[in-house]
């Protein structure tokens, strides 16, 4: 059937049935890279993107469950010659290494950091909890996210 | 060329030297972890040069100046396309973004063997420092030529240009046109002086990262080829099961679907868009399952290794005179299976056309698996070319290599469409390689000196290394008709070693006895991961000297330093201890206490000594751990801030392995088959600050740092237990549970 969808600021008409992930369409029908599948069960965090604002697994959102809500993918943030400024704050710190959680990770941290533009070391690292990364660039990621936050990175501990 | 270069060339040669001695040059050649290694036909050059001479299969520049240089090495995510291409612009003496770098392609770049074992700066670098040291050479010598003057006199100016004391100037690429790369390396072409080093060990950010961050196709699962399919494999829960009744009629039914494919007992969907196969996928698994191997060791653990027959390797046999015994530690120590719990699962992209094959894949090594899945699919290997493409990293053989198998063998059947497959989530936790179980066990002993008196070590383990090199070291290959036997396993010899990686202590110990027990049934499929049996050597060995050093009321940094003779290792340890406050760290209170670990890994690598304090929460059994500081000796870096990411990642994934991670299984199949039945590490348990100081070894050849941290991290989190509560554990992972548990024992 034909849904109709918001991402990034743009409509877009897709063919997809009903209960298809929203990871899918996004990947498949609309060509975007950002959302990675990882586990296809919310456990993971690869595919996360915004949904009004708020971070969510699109591997198992149906895209019939968007509905009017606006869709932000990692693409929305930035591109690589005019990125956001969190985006920067990744590439300033190195914060990747396989890179493959990061998209998620940048966007389910853009949306504390829109939520609340200081948040301290716990309230992050709370944030962040429900997404993995496996190469352990975890000190990177929570450099990048005070560095936006406006917390010191002077080795801040627990 | 200066008298340190002169000495660390010798250096390099030595080392070469003892390879041969050892067990072969083919080893350290092919990656260092097996694999159908290239011939060495040049044993005095350095590097990967051995097996690939010829200037012209590393570098290519242009008339116009368009310079490109070939690496068979594979970005795997950590860094090394970066660090690979600084040192090429070193040595060029270019800027780095005037190099067009291209990776592990079997259509165009030389064959390095396999990207795995911390070799890819050890062989890979060191092949293009040299090769490009030797074009610059050249590029000198043809300047010198056109001027009519000596090439002493000239030199580079980093902007890829050759100049003369009087200020001319000619640029690389009116000089390359006066000259053929078809030769040959020397092996002593002058280096550039570290001391005027532009880009090498400079902090270069990473090439990869923008596009990472910005969602760039920068993944094999971010290819869209026209005309693309999505397929998805029907299988068993896990490796050692097939579907009783697989619902191959019902899948070819479902929307989208373009084929079902079926050879033997491998099956595939094949859909226009990839829900589409993946909900034919599970409507073809709707079967029971049957276990087609011995039932999994639900009882022993990786224990069952020592009821199994094994082939006996001495790795140490040393008699030095009977020493008095005065205190004496015995203990067993083991860790379970591991998965490698890469985020992304193994995906790959496979093109059949016009009687040749194309594989897109995230392989560790390319250049086997063109001639491996060439045997699988009945192909010449000149007919298969497989272009490395990056994934979610992979830390050794996930299903990697599988995936691009199965999916060269669907593409097959399908020729003209390119095929996209991705393994789902539990199909990587069931079919992948597991990263081998292993036990060791220790009797060792100190006189009244307080030195170590003699030390006997066992270690069991299966081989680490059952990497594709025919077409039957894939899954498949025992599932299709007619199929492929999988081969023996054999061990890594030494120096490199497998379960035996770092059994071999790098201190000075008298009256050894190290002995490998190398099992070659697998009571699980396992495979090359990081560190391979390095982590529980090097757990082992740490935890054993602080045992010793706490029998003998010895500090354990002073016990080790007392064992040590390698000044690069004491080095890493007194600055990592020194900057940690190793001194004045807080004392074991029951709840607080502080450890330290150390190796070089595989007493060939780079050093690693670190400490780090933790806490334990009496109540529940839960560790904290607050800081971890680490000292690395990489030799000379090519960017020092990727060897600490390197390195704070490896920390991080050890800890991971150390406090909660293990394959589970019940006797018919593996039941960890996402993340809640495999938890790692998450943003509220990593430590609270990790810092990773990088030692300044100007000019020294490269050791390579992926894996250095995992051995000495895992062992200093059991020595910080063992000091805040006065509990040694012996057996990974160190869960709320086990840890409550020995508390209570220990009191």
């Amino acid at each position: 059937m034909t849904l109709t969808i918001t991402v990034n600021g743009t409509r877009h008409q897709v063919d997809a049935s009903p209960e298809t992930p929203l990871l899918y369409v996004l990947r498949d029908d609309l060509g975007l890279n950002g959302a990675k599948y990882g586990c296809g069960l919310g456990q993971c965090g690869a595919c996360t993107v915004q949904l009004d604002g708020k971070a969510v697994f699109s591997c198992v959102t149906p895209v019939a469950a968007v509905g009017e809500r606006a869709v932000r993918t990692v693409e929305g943030l930035g591109t690589a010659d005019r990125m956001s400024p969190l985006q920067q704050a990744f590439r300033e710190e190195q914060a990747a290494q396989c890179g493959y959680c990061i998209a998620g990770m940048i966007m389910r941290a853009q949306a504390l950091l829109d939520a609340d533009p200081h948040p301290d070391e716990a309230k992050i690292r709370a944030h962040m909890q429900t997404n993995l990364c496996r190469c352990g660039t975890h000190m990177r990621i929570l450099r990048a996210i005070r560095r936006v936050a406006g917390i010191p990175n002077d080795g801040a501990a627990a | 060329m200066n008298a340190s270069r002169r000495q660390l060339l010798a250096g390099g040669g030595l080392l070469v030297a003892f390879s041969l001695a050892g067990h072969g040059l083919a080893q350290l050649a092919g990656g260092g972890e097996g694999g159908g290694a290239p011939k060495p036909v040049r044993p005095d050059l350095p590097g990967s040069l051995k097996s690939n001479p010829v200037l012209e299969s590393w570098v290519h520049i242009t008339p116009d100046g368009k310079i490109t240089v070939f690496s068979g090495k594979a970005e795997l995510g950590q860094g090394i396309r970066t660090a690979l291409l600084q040192v090429a612009a070193e040595e060029l003496d270019v800027p780095p973004a005037a190099i067009d770098f291209v990776t592990a392609d079997t259509a165009r770049t030389p064959d390095e063997g396999l990207t795995a074992g911390s070799h890819s700066m050890q062989d890979g670098g060191t092949a293009i420092a040299n090769a490009c040291a030797n074009v610059r050479m050249l590029l000198t010598r043809a300047a010198a030529k056109r001027w009519g003057v000596a090439p002493d006199g000239l030199s580079t100016n980093g902007r890829a240009q050759v100049t003369a004391p009087d200020g001319r100037s000619l640029g690389y690429g009116a000089l390359a046109a006066d000259l053929s790369l078809q030769v040959e390396a020397v092996p002593n072409a002058p280096r550039r002086d570290p001391r005027h080093y532009r880009t090498l060990g400079h902090d270069l950010p990473r090439v990869d990262i923008p596009a990472k961050l910005t969602g760039g196709a920068a993944y094999v699962q971010d290819l869209r080829l026209p005309g693309m399919l999505h397929a998805r494999v029907v299988r068993g829960p896990s490796y050692g099961t097939h579907l009783a009744k697989p619902q191959l009629d019902r899948a070819r039914k479902m929307p989208g679907v373009v084929a079902v494919i079926a050879n033997g007992r491998f099956a595939a969907v094949v859909a226009e868009k990839e829900w589409q196969a993946i909900e034919a996928m599970r409507v073809a698994q709707d079967s029971d399952y049957v276990r087609t191997l011995p039932p999994l060791p639900v009882e022993d653990g990786p224990h069952r290794l020592q009821k199994l027959p094994t082939r006996e390797i001495s790795v140490l046999d040393t008699h030095d005179g009977a020493r008095p015994a005065w205190k004496t530690v015995r203990g067993s120590y083991s860790r379970p299976w591991y998965s490698h719990g890469s985020i992304g699962p193994s995906c790959a992209v496979a093109l059949a056309k016009d009687g040749s094959l194309t594989l897109w894949s995230h392989s560790q090594g390319v250049f086997d698996m063109h001639r491996a899945v060439a045997e699988l699919v009945g192909l010449p290997p000149e007919k298969v070319r497989c272009i490395h493409t990056p994934s979610a990293g992979c830390y050794g053989q996930n299903g990697a290599d599988d995936v691009t198998a199965e999916a060269g063998l669907i593409a097959m059947a399908l020729p003209g469409r390119p095929i996209r497959l991705q393994w789902m989530r539990e199909q990587e936790f069931g079919w992948e390689p597991c990263g081998c179980g292993m036990v060791t066990q220790v009797e060792a002993a100190i006189g009244p000196d307080k030195r170590i008196a003699h030390w006997n070590y066992e270690v069991w383990s299966n081989s680490h290394n059952n990497r594709p090199v025919g077409a039957g070291g894939y899954a498949v290959a025992q599932q299709i008709t007619p199929g492929f036997p999988a081969p023996p396993p054999k061990p890594i010899p030494m120096p490199e070693g497998d379960g035996d990686r770092n059994a071999n202590p790098l201190y000075v110990f008298p009256n050894m006895d190290v002995r490998y027990h190398f099992v070659p049934e697998m009571p699980l499929r396992v495979s090359a991961l990081r560190s391979l049996g390095a982590h529980l050597n090097v757990f082992t060995i740490e935890s054993v000297l602080d045992e010793l050093a706490l029998a003998g009321g010895v500090d354990p940094l002073t016990f080790r330093l007392a064992h040590m003779e390698d000044p690069r290792a004491r080095a890493v340890m007194i600055e990592a201890t020194t900057r940690f406050g190793w001194a004045k760290r807080p004392r074991g209170d029951g709840r607080r206490g502080c450890g330290m670990a150390f190796a070089r890994y595989k007493n060939i690598g780079a050093y690693c000594a670190l400490a780090m304090e933790i806490e334990v929460e009496r109540e529940t059994g839960a560790i904290t751990v607050h800081r971890v500081q680490a000292a690395v000796d990489a030799g000379q870096p090519a960017s020092p801030d990727g060897i600490r990411n390197q390195v704070e990642g490896g920390i991080i994934q050890s800890l991971s392995w150390a406090t909660r991670e293990a394959v589970s299984y019940d006797a018919t199949r593996r039941t960890s088959f996402d993340w809640g039945s495999y938890p790692i590490l998450r943003f509220e348990e990593v430590p609270g600050s990790v810092a990773v100081h990088v030692m300044d070894r100007p000019g020294d050849p490269f050791l390579g740092a992926g894996e250095t941290a995992q051995g000495p991290t895992s062992a200093a989190l059991a020595n910080a237990i063992a000091d805040a509560t006065g509990a040694r554990l012996r057996d990974m992972p160190f869960t709320p549970e086990v840890v409550k548990a020995a508390i209570g024992l220990g009191g």
